[in-house]
C-alpha cells in the first residue's frame, strides 16, 4: 500500500501547523521523516492515522481516502504514536488481545497472533508482567507489538527510538528494519544517524513545510557543492604556508583550522580538486604532508542548513 | 457495536484490577445497609415493609460516587496519550463514548444487584410493594445513568482528574438538588420549568411506583446530551477556530 499525501494544510487557531504538505510513499519503502521539534512531524502522522482531520487536502492510503474511509485506513495501519502511550495498568498479553479484538481479528486466532508478537519482539519473559512495570525499552516493544498484530501493510511509527540506551536503539533499529521488508513504514525521527541507516527515502519538514525530499545520497550531494580539504602541512611557519595555499590556483578559499598544528581547512573552486597541486607544493618545497582529508558534507549539516533559513 | 463491547469490557476490567471497584462497593453496600437496617428512619423504626430508606440513601450515595467511577474515563486516556492509540484502531468517536458509558453502567448494575438481598429479607418480613421496588431500581438505574453521561461529559473536556470530579458533582448538584429548591422559590412557568429540571421530581414519582413516559422521557434527554456532549468534545480536536 501506498502513501499519497496531497496539498494538506492543518491549522491550529491561526497557526499552520501544515502548510501545503505533499509527499508519497511508495509501497514497501520505508521513509524517514526529519525535522526540528515542532515543524509537523507528529501531526502529519496523526493526519495519516486518521486521528486529526487536515483542513484542506487528501491523504490517500492504498487509494483509500481519510475522509471517505478512515475505518479502512485505520484496518491497515500499524501506528505508535509519540511517547509510545500504553496501558500502564495491563499485563502485556492482556493488552495484546485487546487491540487483537478492536483490530477484527477473530477469535481463535488471536491467541496464535499474540504468540508470533511475543516473539517477534521479544517478549517472552515479561509477556505476563504489567506495562507499567516493563523498562522502557520493553515497553518500547509493546508499542511495536500493538502496532503490529494485526499484521498492518502500513506502519507509522513516532519517534520509535526517542529514550532509548544505545543498545536498545540498534536492536528496535533492526527490528525495524526487519519488519520493514514487507510493509510500507513511516519512521520519524530527529536523530539523523537513525534515519540514515534504516531509511531508503528522506523527507524533511521545517515549519510546516516540506524542504527536502530524496535518498540520503542524494541529498548530500545535492548539498555538497565545491570540495571542502582539511590539511595539515608541518616543516615550515603556519602563515607561510597559508600564503602559499592562496596562490594555488584551484584554491577558492584557506582558513586557518589551528594554527599551532598547520591545519587549514581548503575550499577548492566550483568543480576542480587542488589535492594533486598540495602535494606537489609540498613535495617541491620540501615541506611534509601529514594530513589530507576531504570533508564530506554531513546530513546533519543539510539539515542545519535546510531547517535554519 | 463489537467495539464497544470490548472498550468496555477493558475498562470494567480495570475498575476491579484497581481497587476503585471494590471500594465503591464495599463503600455502597455498607451506607446503604447501615441506613435501611441500622440507623435513622430504618426499617425497624417505621415498622414497615418498605425499601423506601433504601432508595433514599442509594439517591445520594450513588450521586456522590458515580464522578468518581466517571472522572478518569475520558480524562486518563487523554492525559496519557492513550486516547489516540485507541481512535486510530477502527473504533469511532461514539463507539469509544458509548463503551465508557456501558461500563460504568455494568458497574453500578452489579453494585444494584448486590443490593437484592436487602429485597429478599425485607420480602420475608412482611408484605412489600413489589411494584414499587422493582420502579425504585429502575429509578436508580436511570438516575446512575444520567449521572454517568453527565460524569462522561465533564471528564472528556480536561486532562485533569479532579477538574473532572468536581465538574461532574458541580453539574450533578444543580439536577439533585438545587434545581428543586429554586423551583419553590420561582412561581409559574420559572418554577413548573425549575421542577422538571429536577432529577429530584422525576425519581421520587418513580419510586414511589408511578411510571410516566415524561420522566423516561426526562432521563433518556439527560443520558442522550451528556453522551453528545462528550462526543462533540472528542470531535472538537478537529475544529479549528479560524
Amino acid at each position: 500500500m501506498d502513501i499519497i499525501v496531497q496539498n494538506v494544510t492543518k491549522k491550529f487557531g491561526t497557526q499552520k501547523a501544515l502548510d501545503n504538505v505533499s509527499f508519497t510513499v511508495k509501497t514497501g519503502e520505508i521513509l524517514g521523516f526529519l525535522g526540528p521539534n515542532g515543524a509537523g512531524k507528529t501531526t502529519t502522522m496523526k493526519a495519516i492515522t486518521c486521528f486529526l482531520m487536515p483542513n484542506e487536502g487528501d491523504i490517500k492510503v492504498g487509494g483509500y481516502s481519510i475522509r471517505e474511509n478512515p475505518d479502512e485506513i485505520k484496518k491497515n495501519i500499524g501506528y505508535m504514536p509519540e511517547n509510545n502511550p500504553l496501558y500502564k495498568d495491563m499485563p502485556v498479553i492482556d493488552y495484546l488481545s485487546f487491540v487483537a479484538e478492536l483490530q477484527n481479528i477473530p477469535a481463535l486466532k488471536i491467541k496464535g497472533r499474540i504468540l508470533d508478537m511475543v516473539n517477534i519482539c521479544g517478549l517472552e519473559g515479561e509477556k505476563h508482567k504489567k506495562i507499567g512495570e516493563l523498562s522502557k525499552g520493553y515497553q518500547q516493544r509493546v508499542g511495536l507489538a500493538q502496532a503490529l498484530i494485526h499484521d498492518p501493510k502500513v506502519l507509522v511509527l513516532d519517534e520509535p527510538t526517542s529514550g532509548l540506551d544505545p543498545n536498545q536503539i540498534v536492536e528496535i533499529r533492526e527490528l525495524i528494519r526487519q519488519i520493514g521488508k514487507e510493509k510500507t513504514v513511516i519512521l520519524s525521527s530527529h536523530i539523523l544517524a537513525e534515519v540514515e541507516a534504516t531509511c531508503d527515502r528522506i523527507v524533511i519538514i521545517n515549519k510546516g513545510k516540506v524542504v527536502a525530499d530524496g535518498t540520503p545520497a542524494g541529498l548530500r550531494k545535492q548539498a555538497q557543492g565545491r570540495e571542502i580539504l582539511k590539511v595539515t602541512i608541518e616543516g615550515a611557519d603556519a602563515n607561510t604556508v597559508f600564503k602559499a595555499l592562496q596562490t594555488l590556483s584551484n584554491v577558492h578559499l584557506v582558513d586557518f583550522l589551528s594554527k599551532s598544528n598547520n591545519t587549514f581547512e581548503l575550499q577548492s573552486k566550483e568543480n576542480t580538486s587542488s589535492r594533486r597541486d598540495v602535494f606537489k607544493m609540498c613535495v617541491d618545497k620540501g615541506w611534509f604532508l601529514t594530513e589530507l582529508t576531504p570533508t564530506e558534507t554531513k546530513l546533519e549539516d543539510v539539515f542545519r542548513e535546510l531547517t535554519l533559513k | 457495536m463489537r467495539p464497544i463491547w470490548i472498550i468496555a469490557k477493558r475498562e470494567l476490567a480495570s475498575f476491579f484490577n484497581s481497587l476503585l471497584a471494590y471500594i465503591l462497593l464495599i463503600a455502597f453496600l455498607g451506607f446503604s445497609g447501615l441506613f435501611t437496617w441500622l440507623t435513622g428512619s430504618d426499617i425497624f423504626m417505621v415498622k414497615q415493609a418498605s425499601l423506601q430508606s433504601f432508595f433514599g440513601v442509594a439517591y445520594w450515595t450513588l450521586f456522590f460516587f458515580i464522578p468518581a467511577l466517571t472522572m478518569r474515563l475520558i480524562a486518563e486516556e487523554k492525559h496519557t496519550g492513550t486516547l489516540e492509540l485507541v481512535l486510530t484502531k477502527p473504533v469511532s468517536d461514539w463507539q469509544f463514548v458509548l463503551g465508557k458509558f456501558l461500563s460504568t453502567l455494568l458497574l453500578i448494575l452489579i453494585s444494584l444487584v448486590l443490593t437484592l438481598p436487602y429485597y429478599i429479607t425485607v420480602a420475608n418480613i412482611g408484605p412489600v410493594d413489589h411494584g414499587a421496588v422493582i420502579t425504585g431500581y429502575l429509578g436508580l438505574i436511570l438516575m446512575s445513568a444520567a449521572y454517568i453521561s453527565i460524569g462522561l461529559f465533564a471528564s472528556s473536556i480536561t486532562t485533569n482528574q479532579i477538574v473532572s470530579f468536581l465538574l461532574a458533582l458541580l453539574i450533578g448538584i444543580f439536577f439533585h438538588l438545587l434545581f428543586s429548591i429554586l423551583a419553590r422559590s420561582f412561581p409559574g412557568f420559572a418554577g413548573r420549568l425549575l421542577d422538571y429540571l429536577s432529577i429530584d421530581s422525576h425519581y421520587e414519582s418513580i419510586t414511589r411506583g408511578v411510571l410516566d413516559t415524561q420522566d423516561l422521557i426526562y432521563f433518556f434527554s439527560i443520558i442522550f446530551i451528556g453522551l453528545f456532549a462528550s462526543e462533540r468534545a472528542l470531535a472538537k480536536r478537529n475544529i479549528s477556530d479560524n
